[in-house]
């Protein structure tokens, strides 16, 4: 205890706020300038003011982003493809933990090792054969009361969520938490007849939370932030996430004020949904997650 | 993948399952194999592992062997002509290409400076945030605002800061007394990459700051009281205490930085699109141009072979250095 309340001495408080400050000023910036008219940026830009919303403060640029590009519906597509991707990618990933973790399945070792290995295959080396691949996939479509087959995944919602759903490092965080829980508690729920879905919905998942929060953030992040992936399979512009939204600002004369403020749009969602979740993620990575 | 399930599914044909009695001594090495419900186990157990097995074996496993096959033809991505194996003819081009010489040389810069520094600053934000104190959740919210922040938005945002005259220099210019006049970061070969640097460790030096924060807690309290009790400096408990505890943390934070840094793509095609003159281009950078602008699928493939291979040997030769000395 001496040796927390000498960490929280003066200097280290002061290291502390130095780290904040250079972590948060950009995005303070960004915030503060979408705010302001172009020209009131570049003159606040050498003084404190650039951090500071005063000065001729409006929600114009905001307005003008709406009329620019259909941030709306950008902002509906991605709300859609992150929430399934997220839902689906919880269900599933922590679903395969479970059998790998708490049953005695013949092959498993195996399984897990195979599934470990992808990690190591970055997305970037994967994109091109998979844009590829989903091409030549069969997709079905209800047509009033008759089923339709057509091929190519190109150009649609699923093919923003379903290569996505199953992750190795979900698999990872849920094993090492199931891995934590005591495993007597399912022989006890066995005992009582509880069959083993039973058993993963209602013993094991109600215990998970934190692993499910760290879950969610690490799935969400990248589904609302893909921007490689949208910008080679998907055209339409109905269909866009709000990354691809960014080039809009670039075609014409650049507004800066606009920009900032279609940034601030597509990153305050993620952020008080971070915050929201905070305390139960870096708790849950910090004290059991991430292990190596 | 697919032969490991093919032991569960010849089973049930083999022995009828539940036939001996449970707690029956059987000596014999695997007994359980036998026990009531061994079936139900196993065809619960492979249908929830089965979805996400799929999936991955579809979306990582096959494009990966597909990649590797492309590798070796003239596909193209929208291309009258049939797919024909042209063997290496990809590599040759690919080795006597000197923009592809320059992206290596360019992402060896890149991880030579942020792996080290990266893994530095993340450990010392997550020393000083390891204890509690009053406040600490909001030094934690605040040093993970940028990873939650989009590369894309975090790159457009410093593309904002970095212009001639933007934030930075006026900043610089504002601390130094206007002895400082700033460089155009990124229009000049010799700042673009420092400058693509800088934003990417602000950028993700919080999720390693997460990795490093877990090693911290899984040292035991007590080792810190045994060394105060000894007269340990804070120093020697960090030399023989924390940085030993931190021996697993430390392989899993290089490996992880080391890929991501071989990795850099959000930042230059955002930024500087692998400008000027070369001096930011990266390998995947350069896969991504020729696959997907020039629509050559085969010899993206090749580039991202080569990127594979590289990162499979880096992984390789920093686990065998962090290896377990015992």
């Amino acid at each position: 205890m001496k040796n927390a309340l000498r960490l929280s001495s003066f200097g280290a408080m002061a290291v502390r706020i130095l780290f904040a400050a250079v972590a948060a000023f950009p995005i303070v910036f960004m915030l503060v300038s979408s705010l302001k008219p172009d020209q009131q940026i570049f003159g606040d830009m050498s003084s404190v003011a650039a951090f500071l919303p005063i000065g001729n403060i409006s929600l114009d640029n905001y307005t003008a982003v709406f009329d620019r590009v259909p941030a709306a519906r950008f902002l509906i597509n991605s709300i859609g493809v992150s929430a399934v991707t997220v839902v689906l990618g919880i269900f599933i990933n922590s679903l395969c933990a479970f059998g790998l973790s708490r049953m005695e399945v013949r092959g498993k070792r195996v399984v897990f090792t195979a599934i470990l290995a992808t990690l190591i295959v970055p997305f970037q080396t994967l994109a091109l054969p998979l844009v590829w691949w989903v091409n030549q996939l069969p997709y079905f479509e209800l047509n009033g009361f008759s089923l339709e087959i057509s091929k190519g995944w190109l150009d649609t919602y699923q093919v923003q969520i379903i290569p996505f759903i199953a992750n190795a490092f979900s698999i990872y965080l849920y094993h090492q938490y199931f891995e934590s829980i005591p495993k007597e508690l399912d022989e006890a729920a066995r005992i009582d007849g509880a069959g083993w879905f039973k058993i993963y919905r209602q013993v094991v998942m109600p215990l998970a939370g934190p692993a499910t929060a760290t879950v969610a953030i690490l799935t969400f992040l990248p589904a609302w932030n893909s921007y490689l992936w949208p910008l080679m399979v998907v055209q339409s512009e109905e269909l866009r996430p709000v990354m691809i939204g960014i080039q809009y600002f670039f075609q014409l004369n650049v507004s800066w004020g606009e920009v900032m403020a279609y940034a601030s749009l597509i990153t305050v969602p993620v952020v008080i949904l971070f915050i929201a979740f905070q305390r139960s993620f870096i708790n849950s990575i910090a004290s059991s997650g991430v292990k190596g | 993948m697919t032969t490991t399930q093919l032991p569960s599914q010849r089973r049930p044909g083999a022995t009828a399952p539940g036939a001996t009695a449970p707690g029956a001594p059987t000596p014999s090495a695997a007994p359980r194999h036998r026990r009531p419900g061994y079936l139900r186990e196993q065809l619960s157990g492979w249908g929830m592992i089965a979805p996400a097995a799929v999936l991955l074996l579809a979306f990582v496993f096959l494009p990966a062997i597909l990649g590797f096959g492309l590798a070796f033809t003239n596909a193209r991505l929208i291309s009258p002509r049939p797919v024909e194996f042209v063997g290496t003819d990809n590599f040759a081009r690919l080795f006597a290409d000197p923009t592809f010489w320059r992206a290596l040389l360019n992402v060896t810069y890149f991880a030579v400076v942020v792996v080290p520094v990266q893994s530095a600053l993340a450990l010392a934000m997550a020393l000083l945030i390891n204890k509690k104190f009053r406040g600490v959740n909001f030094f934690r919210t605040v040093y993970f605002l940028p990873v939650v922040t989009s590369m894309v938005v975090v790159s457009l945002l410093w593309l904002f800061m970095y212009r001639k005259d933007g934030l930075i220099n006026e900043l610089l210019s504002t601390f130094s007394f206007g002895l400082i006049q700033g460089a155009d970061w990124l229009n000049d070969p010799a700042t673009a990459m420092p400058a693509i640097i800088a934003l990417s460790i602000w950028q993700a030096a919080g999720f390693h700051m997460i990795i490093w924060l877990a090693g911290l807690q899984s040292i035991s309290g007590e080792l810190y009281e045994a060394a105060q009790l000894d007269g340990a400096s804070r120093w020697h408990q960090f030399r023989y205490v924390t940085w030993p505890g931190l021996k697993p943390t430390r392989s899993l934070v290089l490996v992880t930085i080391t890929i991501q840094a071989l990795g850099l793509f959000d930042q230059v095609s955002v930024m500087t699109q692998g400008g000027p003159l070369d001096s930011t281009t990266t390998i995947i950078y350069e896969a991504v141009r020729s696959g997907f602008k020039q629509q050559e699928t085969s010899y993206a493939s090749a580039i991202s072979l080569v990127f594979f291979v590289l990162v499979l040997l880096i992984s390789a030769v920093q686990r065998y250095l962090t290896r377990e000395k015992d």
